[in-house]
């Protein structure tokens, strides 16, 4: 079998260009928002996410997720609490302090297996909690995004799409990219502040403003697809 | 998808079409089985212990998948579960075939003195302990007990499948919550009787031994056996067959997914681990307490002979299929998930050939030519009687209101 390979730790990743705009599309579905992420993903775009109260099926291939490297953490951590376990007890039972306990060696395994077996969980679950914090840069103070007052929907009944870009240009296919998913709302997060670009800015056709949770014609998601 | 519009199933999208490859194949199974049972019984007059040792491996290794598939069908409507329906049918028909199992344990009820050491009685004076038992040990007590397991499980399976066949055609969504219900005490039942009978049919061929987590080791290896089959036979049925010259796919293809062999595969890795929970928590206290009575059962298995099995049944049913099982890619994927589940009853067999053989080869691994005929023999009979029950009805409980959301289940 041929083993996945090992992702790059994340202070080794190179670091996008830093955007200067965040554009965020609202949309009042969750259809809306998987269309949209499914648009974005074939036009290719790097620095972007998703955001929406509740886990979407189907927006992990919507987005072309990589698969996650938490797994990793809690194989590293949890293999590693299970030998430091082990390793403790030999030491303390037959290096340190060498008793006879009921007759027995003094390195006796099968008594070591459960606390053993507990620290192995226990690096395991301390893995899934740090590899997650690592993975998601956690923990920060603040984020662009929570600028927008509206974003605070995102945990409520909204669902959102950031997409960051880097210089004017950029910003310009940003915006047409994203009036092309049909949002019911954008806006821009720049260092000036928070501003709701109004429909057909990007001299595109105005899309209807979308309050209903009708989604444009989207294609359907292939299966399994590559980003 | 939150908003997809709702798929069902008619019966006939999910019924075996005539002249599948299958029909034959169970009928074929049948009779080659027959004819080994037959090779068994000829071969029995030379050395009866042994004939009936393989039998009895053989009939546990068959009895403990459609056990599987009872335990199965009990917790899913049990725990109310969705994601399963398009699977459960599959259960519901292996456990459908338990009665084959009452016909399949005459032999042992029949042969029982030639198995079972304690048949004859013991002398107090000679062997207390053994005499202290004389009151469970006992040949009539042993065959109204063999009889009340077995029929309990026939009934069960049998009326588990028939409830369910019965809402393939009304679509009430009472049946379910009745069935709901009944599994709750339905898995008590089961719970105890398997539990008793692993006690009378595998721990008392080493009368003085006792383990009182013997029952659940043996349930144990009944959830690693009915994951792995079930996968197996949800790719069987998936699989396009030749009918009448022109390619067809299989009546399971497009309902069961990757989604589902993806939880199988969780549920089978759980229970390779849970296996090993088990086995080693009875090794461990055995171990500790060191107390001769108990530990003579572990000597045995790890010197004169049989030390092999014993690790390869360590590493081989625990340490193995764990880092195997353990990438999400592995259970995603039919090709390995199916070597994993191919693997798994492998070992399943190695395990009840370890429980029960040392009793029968104290000297140490003896396999024997009739070990693979007795195999042959009730598992030949046991595919033939599942071909036969899933030979008509629909392969998914497709008035099951569950079904839709089984059919656009997805784990994330």
């Amino acid at each position: 079998m041929k083993l996945p390979k090992l992702p790059a730790p994340p202070w080794k990743r190179a670091a996008a260009p830093a955007p200067d705009t965040l554009l965020l599309a609202e949309y009042a579905g969750p259809d809306g928002l998987l269309a949209a992420a499914d648009r974005v993903r074939r036009a290719g775009w790097a620095d972007w996410d998703a955001h929406s109260p509740f886990p979407v099926h189907g927006m992990e291939r919507a987005m072309g997720l990589a698969p996650s490297r938490v797994p990793w953490y809690v194989l590293v951590l949890g293999l590693g609490g299970a030998a430091g376990g082990m390793l403790l007890q030999w030491w303390v039972s037959a290096e340190a302090y060498p008793l006879v306990v009921s007759g027995k060696p003094y390195f006796s395994w099968p008594a070591f297996v459960p606390i053993m077996f507990e620290c192995g969980v226990l690096g395991g679950a301390l893995g899934a909690v740090a590899g997650f914090l690592a993975e998601s840069r956690l923990p920060r103070h603040h984020h662009p995004l929570f600028d927008s007052a509206r974003f605070e929907r995102a945990s409520d009944d909204r669902f959102f799409l950031s997409l960051g870009a880097a210089g004017r240009e950029e910003g310009d296919r940003a915006l047409r990219l994203l009036e092309e998913t049909g949002p019911a709302r954008i806006e821009r997060l720049g260092p000036d502040g928070v501003a709701e670009v109004p429909a057909g800015t990007a001299g595109r056709r105005p899309p209807a403003a979308r309050e209903t949770d009708e989604p444009p014609a989207r294609r359907d998601v292939p299966p399994e697809d590559a980003p | 998808m939150s908003h997809a519009p709702a798929r069902s199933l008619t019966a006939s999208e999910v019924t075996l079409p005539e002249r599948h490859p299958l029909r034959k194949g169970g009928l074929v199974a049948a009779a080659v089985g027959a004819l080994a049972l037959v090779a068994v019984l000829a071969l029995a007059a030379g050395d009866p212990r042994q004939a009936l040792g393989s039998y009895l491996v053989a009939f546990l290794y068959w009895l403990s998948i459609a056990l599987g598939g009872l335990f199965f069908t009990l917790a899913m409507l049990a725990s109310r579960a969705g994601w399963c329906v398009v699977v459960r049918r599959l259960a519901e028909h292996l456990a459908g075939t338990l009665w084959v199992y009452a016909l399949l344990f005459v032999p042992l009820a029949v042969g029982a003195a030639h198995l079972w050491p304690w048949w004859g009685g013991a002398d107090p004076a000679e062997d207390p302990i053994l005499a202290g038992k004389a009151g469970w040990l006992d040949p009539g007590f042993f065959w109204v007990r063999a009889a009340v397991y077995l029929a309990a499980w026939a009934l069960l399976g049998w009326w588990f499948r028939r409830r369910s066949l019965a809402q393939d055609a009304s679509a009430d969504p009472g049946v379910t919550r009745r069935l709901q219900s009944l599994a709750a005490p339905a898995i008590l039942v089961y719970a105890v009787t398997q539990t008793f009978a692993a006690f009378d049919w595998i721990m008392s061929l080493d009368p003085h031994w006792y383990s009182t987590i013997f029952g659940v080791y043996f349930f144990a290896g009944q959830a690693v056996a009915i994951f792995s089959v079930l996968a197996l036979l949800a790719m069987a049925l998936e699989r396009g067959a030749k009918v009448e010259g022109e390619r067809r796919p299989g009546p399971l293809a497009g309902v069961v997914t990757v989604e589902h062999y993806h939880d199988l595969g969780k549920l089978l890795f759980a229970f390779v681990v849970f296996w090993a929970y088990i086995a080693f928590s009875q090794f461990m206290l055995i171990w500790y307490g060191n107390i001769p009575e108990e530990t003579v059962w572990y000597a045995h298995r790890l010197e004169h002979g049989w030390e092999g099995a014993t690790w390869a049944l360590a590493i081989g049913h625990f340490v193995l299929p764990f880092f195997f099982l353990l990438p999400r890619g592995v259970k995603r994927n039919r090709a390995t998930l199916a070597a994993a589940a191919v693997w798994m009853l492998v070992v399943h067999y190695l395990d009840l050939y370890w429980l029960a053989m040392p009793a029968i080869h104290p000297e140490g691994f003896r396999p024997h030519v009739l070990d693979l005929v007795a195999w042959v023999g009730v598992g030949g009979l046991a595919l033939g009687a599942l071909a036969f029950a899933l030979a008509r009805p629909a392969l998914v409980p497709v008035g099951d209101p569950r079904l839709p959301e089984s059919l656009s289940f997805e784990n994330m």
